[in-house]
Parts: C-alpha cells; sequence; structure tokens
C-alpha cells in the first residue's frame, strides 16, 4: 500500500455491495494506490453522511488568463481534516461531439489528470463536458497549457457563457437522424468560441442538437435552442416488412419489450390507434399514412423500424427558452422556426441566432434566462425581434382573452384624436 | 452528405484548427514538464492556445461508423443492453451498452480503454446517460465482450461494467454532484443513485416494463440534472429560510444582488448594529420564501443547508421524447422525504412501489405520464399508495393551469368517505 491515509468511513462502505458500479470502491482504490484526495474525498462524504449537509464552500473565482469559464472554484470546508481537496477545483474540457473516443485521447488525458489533478472524473458533466474533478489553483494553468498543446483540447463553457453544445449519436449510428448532429455541434462550438469562454450574456445559453423527435439529448428540456431533425416528405414504408410484423416475423419496436409476454403484435391497437393524429390505416395488407395529417411523433417508425422510416427531405426545428425551474419555473422550448435546412456553413440559422442574441443582450436582465426573457416580454416580441412569421404552430391554442396590443400603425388613422369632433357628435 | 463532404465544407471555415487531426499531438507520451516549460506567470500571453474548441468528431469513430455513416438502414435489441444496427452496405455492428456511475476515476477510465483495446479497436463512447457502449463487428466478439464484462468487479463485489439500459427498461439515472461535489445541494447524488440502481438492477438488465423509464437526480432546485421532464424524478430539497450572516454579508457579497435574486421579493435591505456599528445586511420574510436556494447562489452569507431541514421530493411523470404524447412536466407527488444515508431506504421503497405500480397497470408502450394521466391523478395517488397533500397543489406562476375546472373526476378514496 502506498503512504496514504485511509479515513474511517462505515457509511461509505455500506455503497461497496449491491450490483451496481459502487464509485465508493473505485474512488477508495485510486486513494489506496497513491491518491490522498481520492481518501480524503471519501472521508470528507463520510462527514457528509453524518451532519447530512455539504462540506463544501460556496464559491472561489478562478479561472485561466482570458478566459471566464471552464474552471469552477471548490474549496473544503474541513481543510485540516482533508487537506488532501483543500482545494477542488473543477475543469470541464470540452468534449468530442456524441462522445465518441479513442483509447490513445483518453490513456493520455488520465495520465495528465493523475499528474495535476485527484484522477476522479464525471464522465459527463450534465451539459456534456468532461469534468475533471479536483485540482489546486497552480495547476490551473498547467492544465490548460496540457490540454491545448498535448491533447488538442479546449475547454467548456460555465458562468454567463455560451455552453459547451451537445448532441445525440445522429448519422453516425441512427437511422432516424435527419441531420449531421455532430457536424451542427462542431460548427457551432467552433463558430462561438468567444461567447463560449468569454462572459457576454445576461446568464447561460445552451445549443443542444438531437437527430429526430425522439430528442435523445433532451435538447427540448434543456436547451435556449433545441435544434431537432425532422422532415418533410412522406414516411418511407416497406410493405413486405410492414407484413412481417404483422405475421410475427419481425419483433416490435426492435425487441424493446422482449422479456414480458404482451401477446401477437397487433398493428391496429399498437400503432394505428396510438398514432396522435390518426393519420394511418390498412387498405387490405397495406398500410397506408396520410402525411399531410402526420405530425412526426416517431411511434409508427419506433414501434416498426424494418417497416417505416423518416423521409428523405430533412431539416430542423428551432425551438427557444427551455431551462430548469430556477428562477420562474421550468420552461420547455416553444416552437420557432418549423423547418429550416442544417447544412455547412448553417449561414441561415446563425443569422436567426443573432438576432435573438442581440435582443436578449440589449434587453435581458442580469441572470435572465432567455426563455424568461420572452416570458417577460412575449412571444410576439421574440418573433418581431427574430425576425419570424407568426403561424398557428407557434401556439397550442389561441388565447381565450381578448386583451391585444395593438399599436397605433395598425389601427385605421391612428391614436391621436379630435375630442371636438366627438364632441360634436356625442354630447358630454 | 458523407462524412468526407461533411469535412470538406467544414475545413473550408476551420481548416487552420488543429482540431481535424489531433493524432499525432495525442501520439506523443504525456510530458509532465511541459506545462511550466511553456507557461510563464510572467508572460501570461506567451505560448497560449486559445479558442481551439474540441477534437473534430470523426477521427474518434470505429472504422465501421465512419464506412456507414448516413446508411444505417435499422436496428434490433438482441438482448437487453445489446443493440445490432444493420447499413444499407450490409454491414452490422453490435453495441454493448454498459450502466456507469459517472463520477468514476482515471483507473476506471483506462480499464475502459483496455476493454475497447482489447475488443473495439480502442474505440469507445459514451451516452447522454452517462452509459458507456463498446462497438463490435461479430457475433464471436461480442460473446467474448460480454463474457469480459461480466467478470470485472469491484472488490466489494459490484460489477464495473453492468450491460442493460435498452428498451423498455430502468436506464442509467441522470444526476449531478450532490455532497461529493457540490456547495448548493440539499441531498447527496452519487449515493442515492447507488442505492436506487442496487434496487431497480433487475430493471436495468430486462425489458419487463410498459416503456422506458427515465429517472434523474438534481441535488437542489437549481437542477443541474434537469430532472424536470422525467418520469421519475428525484430532486433535494430545503425546508428552511436561510441564515444571514450580519457579521459577514457586506465582505461577501453585494446587498442589491442578494436582494434582486429573490423571485417573491421576501428578501429586504435593513441595518442592524453590532459592537456600536451600523452594518448593512438584509431581512428574510420568511413566510414567503419558497425554499429556492436563488439567494445562496448570490451570496455565500446566506446559507440554507440543514440536517433536519434538508431531504427529497419526487416529482412523476415527465417525458422528453415527442412520442405519441408531447413532452411533459415531472409533477411534485411526495415533497418530502428525509435524508438517510447511505441507503435511502424511504426513497428507495417509493421508487419501487411507483415503478411496480405502473409496471403492472400500465398498456404496452405507455410512459409513466402517460399512464397517470389515463387513469386520472386521484387514481394515481390511490394506486401507488401515496398521500395526497396540498403541497402537490400549485401555489407559483401559471398555477390556475393546473386546477381541475370540470365536474368530470373519478371517486377514489380521496372521496370514498363523503
Amino acid at each position: 500500500m502506498a503512504d496514504v491515509k485511509k479515513h474511517d468511513t462505515p457509511m461509505c462502505d455500506e455503497l461497496k455491495s449491491g450490483p451496481w458500479p459502487s464509485f465508493v470502491d473505485d474512488i477508495e482504490q485510486k486513494g489506496l494506490q497513491g491518491k490522498q484526495a481520492c481518501l480524503d474525498l471519501l472521508g470528507q462524504l463520510e462527514l457528509s453522511y453524518v451532519h447530512k449537509e455539504t462540506h463544501w464552500k460556496h464559491g472561489g473565482i478562478v479561472g485561466v488568463f482570458g478566459y471566464g469559464g471552464g474552471v469552477i472554484g471548490r474549496y473544503s470546508d474541513a481543510p485540516e481534516q482533508f487537506p488532501a481537496v483543500a482545494h477542488f477545483h473543477t475543469i470541464r474540457v470540452n468534449q468530442p461531439a456524441s462522445k465518441f473516443y479513442n483509447s490513445a485521447f483518453l490513456r493520455k488525458l488520465c495520465d495528465m489528470w493523475d499528474h495535476r489533478g485527484s484522477g476522479m472524473t464525471n464522465l459527463h458533466g450534465s451539459t456534456g463536458d468532461m469534468v475533471l474533478l479536483g485540482t489546486t489553483t497552480d495547476q490551473l494553468e498547467p492544465v490548460f497549457y496540457d490540454l491545448t498543446h498535448q491533447m488538442s483540447v479546449d475547454l467548456g463553457g460555465s458562468g454567463s457563457n455560451l455552453r459547451t453544445p451537445s448532441c445525440c449519436v445522429g448519422r453516425a449510428r441512427c437511422e432516424w437522424s435527419c441531420l449531421d448532429t455532430q457536424a451542427i455541434c462542431y460548427d457551432l462550438t467552433q463558430t462561438y468560441q468567444d461567447e463560449l469562454h468569454r462572459p457576454a450574456f445576461p446568464y447561460k445559453f445552451k445549443f443542444k442538437v438531437s437527430g429526430c423527435p425522439n430528442d435523445c439529448v433532451a435538447a427540448i428540456a434543456r436547451s435556449c435552442c433545441s435544434i431537432i431533425g425532422t422532415w418533410k416528405d412522406d414516411i418511407r414504408i416497406d410493405q413486405e416488412a410492414v407484413k412481417a410484423y404483422i405475421g410475427g416475423e419481425l419483433k416490435p419496436n426492435a425487441g424493446a419489450h422482449s422479456d414480458r409476454d404482451w401477446g401477437a403484435f397487433d398493428i391496429q391497437k399498437e400503432v394505428i390507434d396510438l398514432c396522435p393524429t390518426k393519420c394511418m390505416w390498412m387498405e387490405g395488407d397495406e398500410l397506408k399514412i396520410d402525411n399531410r395529417e402526420c405530425t412526426r411523433c416517431m411511434h409508427c417508425i419506433n414501434v416498426m423500424p424494418e417497416a417505416l422510416r423518416p423521409g428523405t427531405d430533412t431539416g430542423a426545428t428551432i425551438l427557444v427558452g427551455a431551462k430548469a425551474p430556477i428562477l420562474e419555473g421550468a420552461q420547455m422550448s416553444t416552437l420557432a422556426i418549423p423547418f429550416i435546412r442544417m447544412e455547412p456553413p448553417f449561414d441561415e440559422f446563425k443569422e436567426f441566432v443573432d438576432k435573438i442574441w442581440d435582443w436578449w443582450m440589449e434587453e435581458g436582465k442580469n441572470r435572465e434566462r432567455f426563455g424568461e426573457l420572452i416570458q417577460r416580454q412575449s412571444l410576439q416580441e421574440f418573433i418581431r425581434r427574430a425576425e419570424l412569421k407568426p403561424i398557428p404552430q407557434m401556439v397550442k391554442e389561441p388565447r381565450s382573452n381578448p386583451y391585444v396590443f395593438w399599436s397605433e400603425d395598425e389601427v385605421e388613422g391612428g391614436w391621436k384624436r379630435d375630442i371636438k369632433a366627438f364632441r360634436a357628435r356625442h354630447a358630454a | 452528405m458523407d462524412l468526407k463532404e461533411i469535412r470538406e465544407k467544414l475545413q473550408e471555415d476551420w481548416g487552420d484548427l488543429p482540431s481535424f487531426d489531433i493524432s499525432e499531438v495525442v501520439s506523443k507520451p504525456y510530458d509532465p514538464k511541459l506545462g511550466e516549460e511553456l507557461y510563464d506567470p510572467k508572460k501570461p500571453m506567451a505560448n497560449r492556445i486559445t479558442d481551439i474548441g474540441p477534437p473534430y468528431f470523426e477521427q474518434f469513430f470505429p472504422e465501421v461508423i465512419k464506412k456507414n455513416y448516413g446508411k444505417w438502414k435499422s436496428h434490433e435489441i438482441m438482448e437487453p443492453g445489446i443493440i445490432k444496427y444493420t447499413s444499407e452496405t450490409g454491414d452490422v455492428v453490435y453495441v454493448v451498452r454498459c450502466g456507469s456511475p459517472r463520477l468514476i476515476t482515471t483507473d476506471t477510465i483506462r480499464e475502459i480503454c483496455d476493454i475497447a483495446d482489447k475488443y473495439c479497436d480502442g474505440y469507445m463512447r459514451w451516452t447522454t446517460r452517462n452509459n458507456i457502449e463498446f462497438h463490435v463487428e461479430t457475433e464471436d466478439q461480442l460473446r467474448a465482450l460480454l463474457d469480459d464484462l461480466k467478470g470485472r468487479k469491484f472488490p466489494g463485489g459490484s460489477y464495473k461494467f453492468p450491460v442493460g439500459g435498452t428498451g423498455a427498461s430502468v436506464t442509467n439515472i441522470v444526476h449531478t454532484q450532490g455532497w461529493v461535489h457540490c456547495h448548493t445541494p440539499a441531498t447527496d447524488a452519487s449515493g442515492v443513485v447507488k442505492a436506487v440502481m442496487d434496487d431497480l438492477f433487475e430493471y436495468f438488465g430486462s425489458h419487463k416494463l410498459p416503456a422506458q423509464v427515465r429517472i434523474a437526480l438534481a441535488c437542489c432546485l437549481n437542477m443541474c440534472g434537469a430532472v424536470h421532464c422525467s418520469d421519475i424524478a428525484i430532486l433535494g430539497v430545503h425546508r428552511k429560510p436561510p441564515f444571514v450572516e450580519d457579521d459577514r454579508i457586506t465582505g461577501v457579497c453585494e446587498i442589491p444582488l442578494a436582494v434582486a435574486a429573490c423571485p417573491l421579493g421576501a428578501i429586504k435591505p435593513a441595518t442592524v448594529e453590532i459592537d456600536g456599528k451600523k452594518i448593512k445586511t438584509v431581512r428574510v420574510n420568511e413566510k414567503r420564501c419558497m425554499f429556492c436556494g436563488n439567494c445562496y447562489t448570490m451570496c455565500p452569507a446566506m446559507p440554507l443547508a440543514d440536517m433536519d431541514g434538508d431531504g427529497i421530493a419526487i416529482l412523476v411523470g415527465g417525458k422528453i421524447s415527442n412520442r405519441v404524447s408531447a413532452p411533459k412536466f415531472s409533477k411534485l407527488v411526495i415533497p418530502y422525504i428525509p435524508n438517510e444515508p447511505p441507503r435511502w431506504p424511504s426513497t428507495v421503497k417509493v421508487i419501487r412501489k411507483i415503478l411496480e405500480t405502473y409496471a403492472s397497470d400500465a398498456n404496452k408502450y405507455e410512459r409513466l405520464g402517460e399512464w397517470a394521466e389515463r387513469i386520472g391523478w386521484e387514481r394515481f395517488f390511490e394506486k401507488c399508495d401515496i398521500p395526497f397533500t396540498d403541497k402537490s397543489i400549485d401555489d407559483y406562476r401559471l398555477a390556475y393551469d393546473t386546477y381541475h375546472t370540470t365536474t368530470q373526476f373519478k371517486w377514489s378514496v380521496h372521496t370514498d368517505n363523503l
């Protein structure tokens, strides 16, 4: 055993048993091989289990020269007991789009992090970054130099910056993707490096890219600008495969329900009746779809992947304004652009981004998310500032109150009126 | 477009960035001295490389992925955790999905690299929900990989790489840092996740549920884990108003920012006398506090954490996918469960109860929220044996949208005594 001090951690130790991978075992093993920070981290966690309160201090602004994000300061409030985690800063490293790696890259990153940090990571943070957990202030610049010079990788976003964009697996491995998600993610990340590293926004801003409406990166729930793949033409149908599903030769939903007997596949009950717009029917043994009525929910395609595929005239639906509850309550993204082509260099999309950022940077209050600005100033104002055309697809239903903010130029004759002329018609 | 066209188009704009080919840089062994050699604190701009962004994705794609980019035709989940993708070219790739606690050491990453080197030409991938994916091209490689993964365990007996998380399963819990690394949590993250996943392990490696169940944990209302659209959300909550450290506040925060941080206007500026000196501070209208913690985010002299006040709320019925019904928010059904480290038995028990009630009652393909809406929320509380309290009635912004304005309701345990 290396020369390290293991703390007494009876409660943490209880999390070594059970089948799910034990983070406690992983961290302890690493500690016993010579990383005191790992053992101190477990010691401090044990103290939190006793007190039922965190032992990390609030804040601490640290960073690398010229960047206003990517590093989050963290200090223990029990540094005498746990000196190896007294400073325990986080470094966000910008992940490659959709998180494919090779071992050469990761091994070198591990060598760097063992040398300069605790050896602890999150793969990955919620935003998508590779998160290196735990180093001291004096190591921050050397880590940054190592990352840029020896790994050719940059930091991710934090604070009131553009946050690191992320995307689903896309066309790399999914037959449903209507977008080159990695290309979009990479290009946006490179285009907006300045916004990502140097805080100039009222608050954080997030892009997320999903290739289809299944939305595997949860773009609609957690990005200020959600880019979600869709198609304009007809769902592609292989009628032979439809018959194979009906005949039981193919497993519905690609085998997703294999451990329970749900009975024989019933296309009427499992597909046609569940279609939200009821735009499908059988004619003899052929499946028919009224594509004009389809809202592309993906259910039929998910159930019969061998038989149905999205169309080939593809692009993105853009929705805006999602966020978690703090402060004005949770929001999902609202439909802004029903369809836009997404091919490099994505100029049309970037013009839209410029317009909405101009509005937000001009009008947004300190720590006001983009979705909250839309709430405060209205969807109409968003539509005006983004120079979009209002369409019924933007709302679930028309308003039920009559309080319309007409502007003067919309009303015949304007608002300047002659009270004398009015009184000439109507005695007071 | 194929990968070559995409790269050429992107290189028209970004061709001078090192990120398109990092193989030469990465092939050199790590030099532990280079950082200090290149960085000079007296000349901070010297040798500084900035704004290079992430490495270009294509160089991390396995060959079969590169070759079949945009050509995938269909997929089949062969068994839980194993997906076979078929390309228009006739190529196939088998993907093995493994759970991970997300909080992992460099030694575990190296072990993942060892596996990737042995079976997958050195390539691997992570999913949005912190699963690890290995790609192989033959059934023989697949079986060898699965045998290998099964045998890898930590000293305490837990699996290092459990296979599952596909189809109608409980896949990995997305979660936050908790007491392991965060300054604002109301509960732990990794410990709760470990306890819940140990209990639901059978559902990770099987396809027994009516549809997929997405569980997420956020250790405070900031929701770094974005749990607000999850089938089952575990949320850390505070229940005591913030302290105000009068003797410290002016030194560590700007009072107007602390006042502005409160969405309910419950924080007002105040002046107090300490040792004969007048000091500017704030006072909290405690009856108005909804324990969001935003004041503490802005002001370190207003901590909320409390061993008796903090705990877990459970929200259910959210979803992300647009499948069948539109995406939905999760709804608060249990306002508070005490923190019970290290294994949070009350939280674990109630999640199992909700999951199994759903599993036995919902239709095939029906997500938890769709099921609750179909049977009615009164029936949801009845069937799950969860007491309904006024805490589940919204009284924040847009609360009216959630009120029931119809005579259509179901008789349930809540009305049987009338």
